[in-house]
């Protein structure tokens, strides 16, 4: 692309790698060092011996974790509410985004309208989380499964990959007499696999990664996910050591390591595989916001 | 449409009764397709547009046995009695002043890390690069929360740091002091949303025409050139989009990473109008007031993005419709 290599062009190379190499350090160290931590001996980590490598190498804290059954409990519920919410969202996003991608479907740009408003105005928290109550989902798996069932730009997304398939295939289809369930069961969905891999890693991403919804409607803590146990793990009991001002005790150094190696558990599923899936995500991203 | 022509005036009746049929025999022959749209807009009727009818409660006195509309109207009295508070200010000040912050530092940031990333001729290392930008993305806000509280500590690594280098003689306690909040907050978000924000941009740079670049070359256009006459120019619609999105939820301030990392000591600037509506409403149970700081936010985004689409519309010709 560029023939032009100047001296200046050639400094400027330099320091470019320089200045990006230095940025993926400060993207990566954090993480690093919270692996390195949750490895190492309690005082080592107290003591701010523990920056690169692991100091004097110590599975205590992730046998605590291990043997800690409401971090189980809050597992396997995040678990279910990836996998069962993220089927939901599966389902009624396609049921939204293919008859919104027939062009044959009058009044689309109406039901289009109506979908696109949510996504710029709300009814705010109050209204909504009153709605959760009033519809008897207070306290039930329910209330976090099915407010967001559908995200309006995922919608939106998928209805644009659908538009991109030929309307010859659906026709045809047509002719052979299948009905709409059929083309988009048969036809559309297989030839579909890239944005349903985008879809299936966007929501369940959020299911895993969200907390507040669970926070505000769940009061029965054998439905809590793992996130809210995180939070007390992580951030309760130290804004407690904060406020208060207690100076850190014995106690509280092992109690480290112990922080370091949930965190660990907790994000490593997700770090594992997202540079696998990177691709997906940066494609979906890119048709979410580039096109409509 | 031809044979319609003639028969003006007496036919135009059949003519739109027709017109009808074949629309409604269009309906039938997509019977499916509605049949598919029927959950999906009876979601968003239950879940967006019922909670958009109960913020009617903002302009009454909400009794939960009474229900939305039989609750007594009281007006704007909820919305004067905010305005008079003593928060009033100072939320609106916080809320405004944490989002234009992030606008003016992590916008900028995304567009400058993608263009530097774009001109980055080694492949592999661009491509780690680029995958390391997103790591943080993917991590939990909790956990995001709970690194920033162990790391800001007295004793954690950001002090130690400081500490060794000589830039500070005591440990700060950067939590509870409410002039730090606001660096932790940009600071943390420029480290969560750079690298995945630059992905748009990138997006537009590589659909830049290649020729473009040659024909700059041949007429002696230096890297510096090509970037302010060819580069800029080709994702200046992008860059636009994404700023009329981000003014029109300028009141939408991460306020859940807020909750996570704000105490009273720091609500002086870290308390905004989601964090407040959070407290009253769902915490104290304040219905009404709540709602109607609530719903005084919602209506101030959405006029901001009608007034951003419009000016960009009038000046640039991009807007969001």
């Amino acid at each position: 692309m560029y023939k032009y290599a100047s001296w200046g062009g050639r400094l400027f190379d330099g320091a470019n790698v320089f200045f990006l190499t230095v940025c993926s350090f400060l993207f990566l160290y954090p993480v690093w060092f919270v692996v390195v931590s949750s490895l190492s001996d309690a005082h080592a980590i107290a003591a701010g011996e523990v920056s690169l490598w692991p100091v004097g190498i110590n599975l205590e804290a992730y046998r605590f974790v291990f043997a800690d059954s409401m971090i189980w409990d809050a597992y396997l519920n995040t678990f279910f509410y990836v996998g069962v919410g993220t089927a939901i969202n599966l389902v009624m996003t396609t049921l939204g985004a293919y008859p919104l991608s027939r062009s044959q479907l009058y009044g689309r740009g109406a039901v289009m309208a109506f979908i696109v408003f949510t996504m710029f105005f709300s009814g705010g928290l109050i209204p909504s989380y009153l709605n959760v109550r009033e519809l008897g989902l207070f306290d039930t798996r329910w209330a976090l499964l099915l407010p967001g069932a559908i995200s309006a730009f995922n919608l939106i997304v998928m209805r644009t990959f659908f538009q991109s398939i030929p309307e010859g295939l659906v026709e045809s289809a047509k002719i052979d007499g299948a009905n709409d369930f059929r083309v988009l069961w048969s036809i559309v969905l297989p030839l579909s696999k890239p944005v349903l891999a985008v879809m299936t890693l966007f929501y369940a991403v959020g299911h895993w990664n969200s907390w507040f919804s669970a926070m505000i409607f769940l009061q029965d803590r054998a439905l809590f996910p793992l996130q809210l146990i995180l939070r007390e793990i992580l951030i309760q009991s130290s804004a407690q050591n904060l406020a208060s001002g207690i100076a850190q005790d014995e106690l509280s150094k092992v109690s480290e390591a112990i922080k370091y190696a949930t965190i660990v558990v907790a994000t490593v599923p997700i770090l594992v595989i997202y540079p696998f899936l990177q691709k997906y995500f940066v494609n979906g991203v890119m048709i979410g916001a580039l096109k409509e | 449409m031809a044979p319609s022509m003639g028969a003006a005036g007496a036919a135009r009746r059949p003519d739109r009764r027709r017109k009808y049929g074949i629309l409604l025999r269009r309906m039938a022959a997509n019977k499916y397709l509605y049949l598919m749209l029927l959950p999906v807009v009876v979601y968003f009727l239950l879940f967006e547009y019922k909670p958009m009818y109960g913020a009617l409660i903002a302009f009454k006195n909400f009794n939960p046995y009474q229900g939305v509309w039989e609750s007594p109207w009281v007006g704007f009295k909820h919305f004067l009695h905010f305005f008079e508070s003593h928060y009033f200010v100072r939320l609106l000040r916080n809320t405004l002043l944490l989002s234009v912050y992030s606008l003016i530092v992590i916008f900028p940031a995304s567009i400058a890390f993608a263009l530097l990333l774009n001109e980055l001729r080694l492949k592999r290392l661009k491509s780690v690069v680029q995958t390391l930008s997103y790591l943080p993305h993917f991590i939990s806000l909790i956990v995001i929360a709970g690194m920033i509280v162990d790391f800001t500590q007295p004793d954690g690594i950001i002090n130690r740091v400081l500490l060794a280098v000589g830039f500070i003689s005591e440990p700060i306690s950067f939590l509870i002091l409410p002039e730090w909040f606001r660096t932790i907050y940009i600071g943390s978000g420029l480290w969560q949303s750079v690298g995945w924000n630059s992905i748009i941009f990138l997006a537009a740079l590589a659909g830049i025409n290649p020729s473009l670049y040659e024909a700059a070359v041949i007429d002696g256009a230096n890297r510096w050139k090509q970037l302010v006459h060819v580069t800029l120019p080709g994702i200046v619609p992008t860059i636009l989009i994404l700023l009329i999105l981000n003014i029109g939820s300028l009141m939408n301030v991460g306020w859940d990473k807020i909750i996570l990392l704000y105490n009273a000591a720091t609500y002086e600037t870290a308390d905004v109008i989601s964090t407040f509506v959070y407290r009253r409403g769902i915490i104290n149970a304040d219905y009404s007031f709540s709602a109607a700081v609530g719903l005084f936010n919602s209506a101030i985004n959405f006029a901001l993005l009608l007034l951003a689409n419009r000016i960009s519309r009038k000046t640039t010709e991009n807007s969001l419709w």
